[in-house]
């Protein structure tokens, strides 16, 4: 079983966590077309590389952010969406 | 079954032995008495009686035996008497006292199998047959299903067995040290050196590894007596041994297991010093008992005691096979003859002691055939010829040597499996014919034979460098770990152990009977890959999980393709890499189930209990002499009539709070929030960003930055977390607190409600000061509570929240001031039909995952003109687009009588499908049944019939009403 690192609590098992899917920026929705606006709702990347995903620790309620290696299915590093890295 | 009691094969004492001579231990195998040692394990005490044929093979029933004594093959494979324990491997297998076993895969007895037969028909049976041949007619498919129904399989299963319960624990360790053979225990002492606390395994009785059955000559000895008195002297080495490392998981997560149970380890580092297993040669009737790998002919001299053969031949590819020649020589076996595969070896002081010993050595030779005695429960003789690279033997050249056993070393191949689970890579190294571990996770570490390093001071090197490479990846070593060893030495395996013979069956994989004439086959049908190759013979899928066959299989196809082996590639290995009892891997059954605090009362009351997703809820309560639809009618038409109450503490509960509280409903909800007025409840509905219906609830302003805000049961949690989720994302200035376990909250409904509550209220109730969708804080009964008008069930309703510490005291209060009101109690079924009479909806009860508000006639509830809520986009594409169905009320005939129909029963006009059943209610306080539907918009006809199919097919009449059912004037609730 992986062990996930929450930002608030520390490394804790999968069993703990809720996956909450990919980190996605909404369009402005009064600037986007139809058929843009569909691509969002619906289309998703599967893309294999690092994505930044949207983890949540079940015991404490905390969301956060992770960095994960879709290949390897190795957590890159973990942080809270709002200390998001400024490399990023 | 023919028996030499009188044939005793047990030698002098070794000094390695297992067993205990003091204790005689008296068994039962196949309805034989027989005794053998405490410390002997079936297989070993059935070969010291001179038992040979201990088991049929799976496809052509021939007589199998002893192999490679460790349960690296599936020979010996038993089940008990009582049916309790089946599939148990006798190479594993412990005698014990009253130990009564049969082997299995037998029709009639292991002696007199009546399923040999199958042999005869060999020719008929090439590989994938059974895909080929059992699929026309189809017709005789149920015959072909039974028939091979039968043949599959291995043991039996009592159905009427007693479930064992295995305890589970956690384990957590520094770094842990799986083998415990020469380089797992320098890898232990090397890491503990330097402080670390070292867990080590072994799945033998006894630590030491080949130390105790092949390397005890020389130095050896000497190494092996330091070794483990170093892991007994060291305060931070545990060892734990019969325990197997059965796989490896994510982030050094390894299951052990041992007779006992299952430990779930979590190790830092990990060692594996899994050694290697021994592989067979393929040639002419290589099955045949009496033929094994010379490893357990050692094992059975030094671990057991027992002198394999009378007359033996050896055929080696590697030093070991020399060694293991002397070591038969020594137990007082006439070894006939050595056979070399290599024509040309490098002359080595153990090759020179057996040249010196006399015994007769054929260098380029292996085995043409080997030739069975007339039972063909044994070998006789074999037949010995020249051999090409390519597998060619030159019969003409034949040497016939009579003997009565052969043990076979040709080569190892690393026990790779749990490497490759943890993550690791493996290359195939062409210097020394064998897989070496590539690539290794940063905390994983490959020692010994499974490295590629054979030589004794190598592994011990080996060992000691990867102990304190660990060491350094814990932080525990600064100094410099040795450095890897060279892998120059000498060859231990052979590049190609086969030898072709077109006219006997030459075995490959012995767990699925597979032999060379079936690798052809299948390659000359195309099968060109080893994962294509794999599952078209089933090579590798046995119970020994291919540990002896996948490397030879990969050779072959090498050879058939013309690619090498490192193009050819390997199979995926999966836990468990040893086969696991099912209970140990069973958990018990455990589901957390949520009880509100009147659970208690309501067990009281004779509430019947329904799950309500984690939530038991009272689906109705029992009144004698009633069956279920009275008493929920019952409890209905009370509320109608007099007042009830209903416990809906599982509901959902938040607290939103902040400067952008208002700003913050109307993002995740359809409504408008911002001009609502304190003291004022509103319905707010939830879409997702498709514009699906998610939720619903209502919304009470207690103050200008407070709102108290109510979910489903059932969509309580997700809903918190996706509103914590956008607070986030929006980084807006609110502050959530889910407090539904906090609150009992209690909905009374009746035309006689504020009759019950004004007795108990602190505040003004009256029509005037508290009407439709008003909210009040203040004391019912002294308790601190959060009253709501809200009308779910389609009466005068009062929700009445309260901490949940109170709520059973005010429950009380409740019934005893509505004692003279009449009121009672309904349950969740009694809800769901009034709600239903009123046309109310249930999220994800009558909607699915596509219902937008448009089709469940909400558009009330969506705010125009906001500029922003989550789905609001996708509604205004939506809204443009012809709508599909459209959710509406169906009426039935007053009196019905018929079968009606159930939830999801679909709805025709003709022969065309027009929608479906969402809700039902067969019994209504209106006399007649009623349900909610969808149907297609152009169906959807106030007063017009549809046709609903039900269960048994036939078609039942229902008339399309528009809802609600009952006071379409909301007179009731005011």
């Amino acid at each position: 079983m992986k062990i996930i690192c929450c930002p608030v609590n520390g490394p804790r098992p999968l069993q703990e966590f809720r996956f909450g899917g990919e980190v996605r920026f909404m369009p402005d929705p009064g600037d986007s077309s139809d058929e843009q606006w569909a691509d969002y709702v619906f289309n998703r990347s599967g893309e294999p590389g690092v994505k930044r995903e949207w983890w949540y620790h079940i015991a404490s309620g905390t969301w956060f952010v992770a960095e994960r290696n879709t290949v390897t299915d190795e957590f890159v590093r973990t942080y809270l969406y709002e200390d998001q890295p400024a490399d990023e | 079954m023919k028996i030499n009691l009188l044939m005793n094969r047990r030698l002098p004492p070794q000094p390695n032995e297992l067993i205990d001579r003091n204790q005689l231990v008296t068994f039962r195998f196949e309805g034989h008495a027989l005794t053998g040692y405490y410390g002997d394990t079936l297989s070993s005490a059935l070969y010291a009686n001179g038992v040979r044929m201990m088991g049929r093979s799976f496809k052509y029933h021939r007589p199998r035996s002893i192999y490679s004594l460790a349960g690296h093959d599936a020979n010996v494979i038993v089940e008990d008497v009582g049916g309790h324990r089946t599939n148990l491997r006798g190479d594993r297998l412990l005698i014990e006292p009253g130990l009564d076993v049969l082997a299995v895969n037998t029709s009639g007895s292991l002696a007199r199998d009546r399923m040999r037969i199958t042999e005869c028909f060999s020719a008929m049976m090439p590989v994938g047959f059974y895909y080929k041949a059992f699929h026309t007619p189809r017709s005789l498919f149920p015959i072909y299903e039974r028939m091979m129904r039968r043949a599959a399989g291995l043991g039996r299963i009592n159905p009427n067995g007693v479930a064992l319960n295995t305890p589970k624990d956690y384990g957590f360790c520094e770094l842990l040290v799986i083998g415990a053979g020469p380089a797992g225990l320098c890898a232990a002492v090397g890491a503990a050196e330097q402080g670390v606390d070292v867990l080590l395994v072994d799945d033998q009785p006894r630590p030491g590894g080949s130390f105790n059955w092949q390397l005890m000559h020389g130095d050896a000895v000497e190494h092996r007596r330091k070794l483990l008195t170093d892991i007994r002297r060291h305060q931070n080495i545990t060892v734990r041994l019969g325990t197997q490392a059965a796989g490896c998981y994510s982030d050094s997560w390894v299951a052990l297991v041992d007779d006992q149970h299952l430990t779930k380890l979590r190790a830092q580092a990990v060692v594996f010093a899994t050694g290697c297993y021994e592989q067979p040669a393929v040639f002419a009737n290589n099955d045949l008992p009496g033929i094994m790998l010379a490893s357990a002919a050692q094992r059975l001299i030094h671990l057991y005691a027992i002198k394999p053969f009378d007359r033996a031949v050896v055929l080696t590819a590697n030093d070991d096979g020399y060694r293991s020649a002397l070591d038969l020589s020594g137990a007082g076996v006439e070894v006939a003859a050595v056979l070399d595969l290599r024509s040309n070896p490098q002359p080595t002081e153990l090759s020179a002691r057996l040249v010196d010993s006399g015994v007769r050595l054929l260098l380029g030779h292996s085995i043409y055939e080997a030739e069975p005695t007339r039972g063909k429960q044994g070998v006789q003789r074999i037949v010995a010829c020249p051999v090409d690279p390519e597998g060619h033997g030159d019969p003409s050249c034949a040497t016939v040597i009579e003997c009565d056993g052969v043990a076979v070393s040709v080569g190892w191949m690393p026990a790779s499996g749990l490497v490759s689970q943890a993550g690791g890579g493996f290359r195939y190294a062409a210097e020394i014919e064998q897989l070496v571990p590539d690539s290794l996770p940063s905390n994983c570490f490959a020692a010994g034979r499974l490295n590629g390093v054979f030589d004794l001071p190598d592994q011990l090197a080996d060992g000691t460098r990867t102990g304190q490479a660990a060491a350094a990846y814990l932080g525990k070593f600064s100094g410099e770990p040795g450095r890897p060893v060279d892998r120059n030495g000498p060859v231990f395996s052979h590049p190609y152990p086969i030898v072709v013979n077109g006219r006997k069956k030459s075995f490959v994989d012995l767990d699925e009977d597979l032999h060379l004439k079936d690798f052809i086959n299948a390659h000359q049908e195309g099968y060109d890959s080893i994962e294509l190759l794999k599952r078209y013979t089933t090579v590798g899928m046995g119970p020994s999980q291919g540990k002896l066959a996948n490397m030879n299989a990969v050779r072959l196809l090498a050879k058939l393709t013309g690619r090498s082996i490192a193009q050819t590639g390997t199979t995926t290995s999966r836990p468990f890499h040893q086969p696991v009892a099912l209970s140990h891997l069973a958990g018990r059954r455990f589901t957390p189930v949520r009880r509100t605090p009147l659970h208690a009362w309501h067990e009281e009351s004779g509430a019947v209990w329904m799950h309500a997703g984690d939530w038991l809820r009272p689906d109705y309560y029992q009144i004698n002499g009633q069956d279920r639809g009275d008493c929920i009618l019952g409890e209905a038409e009370n509320v109608r009539q007099n007042v009830g109450v209903i416990d809906v503490s599982t509901l959902g509960k938040v607290h939103v709070c902040g400067p952008d509280a208002a700003g913050f409903l109307e993002r995740i909800y359809t409504g408008r929030y911002v001009g609502q007025a304190k003291g004022r409840l509103r319905y707010v509905l939830a879409c997702d960003e498709t514009g699906v219906i998610i939720e619903d609830g209502v919304a009470a302003r207690l103050a200008d930055e407070h709102f108290y805000v109510t979910t489903t049961s059932s969509g309580a949690g997700a809903f918190y977390q996706e509103m914590q989720r956008w607070q986030i994302l929006w980084g807006m200035n609110v502050v959530l607190s889910n407090v539904t376990g906090q609150m009992v909250a209690m909905n009374i409904a009746g035309p006689r409600a504020r009759q019950v509550l004004a007795d108990l209220a602190d505040i003004d109730i009256s029509a005037d000061a508290f009407g439709y969708l008003g909210v009040f804080q203040g004391t019912v009964a002294q308790v601190p509570a959060i009253v709501m008008r809200v009308g779910f069930a389609g009466e005068l309703g009062y929700e009445i929240h309260v901490p949940a510490s109170q709520g059973l005291y005010l429950w009380r209060k409740i019934m005893q001031a509505g004692g003279g009101h009449g009121i009672r109690p309904f349950g969740v079924e009694a809800q769901r039909l009034l709600r239903l009479e009123k046309g109310h909806l249930i999220v994800s009860q009558d909607t699915d995952a596509l219902t937008t508000p448009y089709e469940a006639n909400c558009s009330w509830a969506m705010g125009r003109d906001k500029s922003f809520y989550v789905g609001q986009r996708s509604l205004q594409i939506l809204q443009n687009q012809s709508q599909e169905r459209v959710l509406t009320g169906l009426c039935f005939d007053d009196g019905f009588a018929g079968s009606l129909p159930k939830e999801s029963h679909l709805i025709f006009d003709g022969p065309q499908i027009v929608g479906r059943v969402t809700s039902i209610a067969p019994r209504t306080t209106l006399g007649y049944p009623i349900a909610l539907a969808f149907v297609h918009p152009e169906s959807n006809v106030a007063g017009e019939p549809v046709m609903i199919r039900v269960d048994d097919g036939s078609m039942i009449r229902a008339t399309v009403t528009s809802p609600p059912f009952y006071d379409s004037e909301n007179a009731r609730q005011g």
